[in-house]
């Protein structure tokens, strides 16, 4: 709302007090005259130089009706203390800024160390076998994915890909921490978490190729995925939209009183936008269950962290909002298994947002539009891709423990490679969807100038059927 | 803020804005009561929250009753928890709502300003009109309703009076309804809520106070995508939505004075919008004017001219008049200046008349 508003109302709040006096309603459409002769209200306790002033500066500082506050000002705090909106506050006689970052960065909670052994005094009692062994094998899975998708990409068989490289222990192992009641408002790099909840090798390929079975049906480009059966929101690319969307949809949880939160990922471009911050506040203040996910991966395509804000991080901004944050090793699986879980049970135990920034590094490019070699080292993403690389330090957990070995490996590697391969000739050679399907889904029922704009242009491919697609049936 | 709104009623009345909002053929029911605009919006508020348990109300300051107390009383009847505020965003207040709506809830949410919604562009017109578009029908967020006044008000200038309909006009996915009188906007309201799909509803603010008439209690609802004849006519058609039509209908009965019978069309929704019923009249009139209060370029009256030209060309005997607003930003001082005024459209009635 524009500040003339406010001003204009605080002004009609001492107009009406004022008038009451005079009992004379034709103050309002006069102008200010009679004003000038008035005293100036009493605004105690706020050093301000009148009432109008003085709501308009309580109106930034926060929540609350203006008549509360006044009445909120404690004369027993003395000049000592400001009983003000969300609590005391102390005088000080000193003029003191508060520094722009603390002295030390925010410290990161780990699990796992590079060689894949916990911390003594970590704790991971709900990672057993099974689940430690889905998770390993839908990191693999996806790892498989991405270099076979990318490769059809780069053979001109689908259209564009964007790969999770480096992100796996994030993808996979957040969603291994929720229940399938909860509901996901993903970015774009979270597909892993949809391969966890029973995605198919066939659906992936289904919406990359865009046929008839995609259930986007063809109107998206690859890699925006979507289910209802999986609670996974349709991926819509522009950047931090879904986040608000998130909150609103945890309110809906919280009304219903389920026992279940949303999740929302980002990235740490994506903590620039107006809609983050919306999001964010918006969720503290309305107190909902829904966990902010950020990938903080050091690009946002070719921008580094270092060019896209001055905070220590992301974590710093749920704290600022009031939302209790944590940040962690986003490529140590068990770290952020473990942070989900946490998050989880707060945000529905106690009906509130969670904040996780998760550290980590995009390993492959942006997406196949982008060569990222361009603006960043070989040497950093080949230290990213190998010593920190969140996948082979999940595996020597698991081997360690018992649960894997390189014969499981090369079993799960080479069966779901053969799987896509597969998925993917079906899916390549499948029908694309019908013309008649470009028409639908704008609203519930399709309007008269969609039904004219159909006809006439099913009159013009009988005229010139050579300029369009052999592959969509007329 | 109450008392300022009262200022805008007030003033508004030294205007001599007439207002005759009922067509000749459907006159309300007679068990209503005389109400003005806002309370008609209120009344259908009411009946929203109460004929559907999950809907919810919510926007900067509707609490207490929202800065044009359209929102009055709500939150004692129905709790916080079903009609709250929000913080002052407007990009927040959409994309939370979208992610209600795409739950099963109808969120209606209000931005308080029509010239304050385009923070919230993006989340309108990426994210819910495409809402069912893009997941094949997988998800919808058709319960969203967005409600925000719009238009001159006397003196609102440039940031209390923008009409900024068109540009939501241009968004496949969206409709966008505007109603002239209380009892227009209590029925298409209630459809509004209701319709499986995202609507913008432009509330007309001059009228919240000065619109007054009789509107039945009860729950109805007025057809989507219908434009409504309020007047008959032989010689020229003119079209218009909101506000703008007390203006016209005051150029109507000049005209009568002298010989010329116009027709009037309420567009009612602007997209998808009724093309067979303007289109029908233009046959009959052979002329069209069309007069709304945004800015003349790229306005919806552009829309409307090309495709009545498209499909009466044979029939039309002038040229498509628009009586709009100028292409400035909306001026303060010069308010009268920039309206589409009663004087201004009777002049283009009768150059059109006699071209």
């Amino acid at each position: 709302m524009a500040a003339w508003f406010t001003r204009s109302s605080g002004l009609a709040r001492l107009l009406s007090r004022r008038t009451t006096k005079m009992a004379s309603p034709a103050i309002f459409g006069s102008g200010l005259g009679p004003l000038s002769s008035d005293p100036p209200m009493p605004a105690p306790g706020f050093g301000a130089s009148s009432a109008g002033e003085c709501l308009r500066s309580l109106r930034h500082l926060g929540s609350g009706k203006a008549g509360e506050m006044m009445s909120q000002v404690d004369d027993r705090c003395g000049d000592q203390m400001l009983d003000f909106p969300g609590g005391k506050v102390a005088f000080v006689p000193e003029m003191r800024f508060l520094p722009a970052s603390p002295s030390e960065r925010i410290n990161c909670y780990r699990v796992l160390d590079y060689n894949g052994q916990t911390f003594s005094g970590s704790r991971f009692p709900e990672v057993g076998k099974e689940v430690a062994v889905k998770m390993y094998s839908d990191m693999i899975t996806l790892q498989v994915m991405d270099t076979i998708f990318y490769e059809a990409q780069r053979q001109g068989r689908i259209s564009f890909y964007l790969t999770s490289n480096g992100e796996e222990a994030i993808n996979v192992a957040s969603a291994a921490a929720l229940t399938m009641d909860d509901i996901v408002f993903p970015q774009y790099r979270e597909p892993g978490v949809l391969l966890w909840r029973g995605f198919t090798l066939h659906e992936f390929a289904n919406q990359c190729f865009g046929n008839k079975l995609d259930y986007g049906k063809g109107r998206q480009m690859p890699i925006h995925y979507g289910s209802n059966r999986l609670n996974y929101y349709t991926v819509s690319s522009p950047i931090a939209t879904q986040i608000p969307q998130a909150v609103g949809a945890a309110y809906s949880l919280k009304m219903d009183g389920k026992k279940a939160c949303t999740i929302t990922y980002f990235g740490d471009g994506a903590s620039s936008e107006g809609d983050f911050h919306a999001a964010l506040n918006f969720a503290a203040v309305l107190e909902v269950p829904v966990i902010f996910f950020c990938r903080n991966n050091g690009w946002a395509i070719s921008t580094p962290t270092t060019e896209q804000f001055r905070s220590d991080g992301i974590v710093v901004r749920g704290q600022a909002y009031g939302i209790d944050s944590i940040r962690v090793d986003g490529n140590d699986a068990l770290a952020v298994y473990n942070a989900v879980h946490a998050a989880r049970e707060m945000a529905i135990q106690e009906c509130k947002p969670i904040f996780i920034e998760a550290l980590t590094y995009r390993a492959g490019h942006h997406s196949t539009s982008d060569d990222s070699t361009k603006y960043r080292s070989t040497d950093e993403i080949e230290h990213w891709r190998t010593a920190r690389d969140p996948v082979s330090r999940f595996r020597k957990w698991v081997e360690r423990n018992g649960w894997w070995s390189d014969a499981a490996e090369e079993e799960h590697r080479g069966n779901t490679r053969k799987e896509l391969l597969r998925a993917i000739l079906i899916a390549e050679r499948a029908e694309k969807p019908p013309l008649s399907e470009l028409f639908t889904d704008v609203y519930d029922h399709v309007p008269s100038n969609l039904h004219e704009q159909e006809k006439l242009l099913r009159e013009t491919i009988k005229k010139h059927p050579v300029e369009y697609p052999s592959d969509v049936p007329v | 803020m109450a008392m300022a709104l009262r200022t805008i009623g007030r003033r508004t009345s030294f205007l001599r804005r007439g207002f005759s909002s009922l067509s000749e053929a459907t006159k309300a029911p007679t068990d209503g009561k005389l109400i003005n605009l806002f309370s008609a919006i209120n009344q259908a508020l009411h009946i929203a929250l109460d004929t559907d348990p999950r809907s919810y109300v919510f926007g900067e300051d509707v609490r207490f009753g929202g800065v044009f107390r359209c929102t009055t009383g709500l939150a004692d009847k129905f709790g916080r928890n079903r009609v709250f505020n929000t913080p002052l965003c407007e990009q927040g207040i959409v994309g939370f709502a979208i992610g209600l709506a795409a739950m099963g809830n109808r969120a209606i949410a209000e931005i308080q300003f029509a010239d304050y919604i385009y923070p919230a562009f993006d989340q309108i017109v990426n994210e819910a009109a495409k809402f069912r578009y893009r997941s094949g029908n997988e998800f919808n967020c058709g319960g969203l309703t967005v409600r925000t006044p719009y238009g001159a008000v006397g003196h609102g200038g440039h940031y209390h009076s923008q009409s900024p309909e068109s540009f939501f006009c241009h968004v496949p996915g969206l409709k966008v309804v505007i109603p002239r009188s209380p009892f227009q906007a209590k029925g298409l309201l209630l459809s509004c809520i209701r319709d499986p799909n995202p609507v913008v509803f432009f509330e007309p603010k001059w009228l919240y106070r000065l619109a007054v008439e009789e509107v039945p209690q009860d729950d109805y609802m007025l057809p989507l995508s219908e434009a409504e004849v309020i007047r008959q006519g032989t010689d020229i058609t003119l079209v218009g939505w909101g506000a703008q039509l007390s203006v016209l209908e005051q150029a109507c009965e000049e005209a009568a004075k002298e010989g010329i019978s116009c027709e009037l069309i309420d567009l009612r929704t602007l997209i998808p919008w009724d093309k067979e019923t303007v289109e029908a009249s233009v046959r009959k009139t052979g002329k069209l004017l069309v007069s709304h209060e945004a800015p003349l370029t790229g306005g919806f009256g552009a829309e409307i001219s090309a495709s009545i030209a498209e499909r009466c060309f044979l029939r039309l005997e002038a040229p498509v008049a628009r009586i709009c607003g100028l292409d400035t930003p909306f001026p303060l001082v010069y308010e009268q200046f920039y309206m589409p005024t009663k004087n201004k459209i009777l002049d283009a009635i009768k150059a059109t008349v006699k071209y």
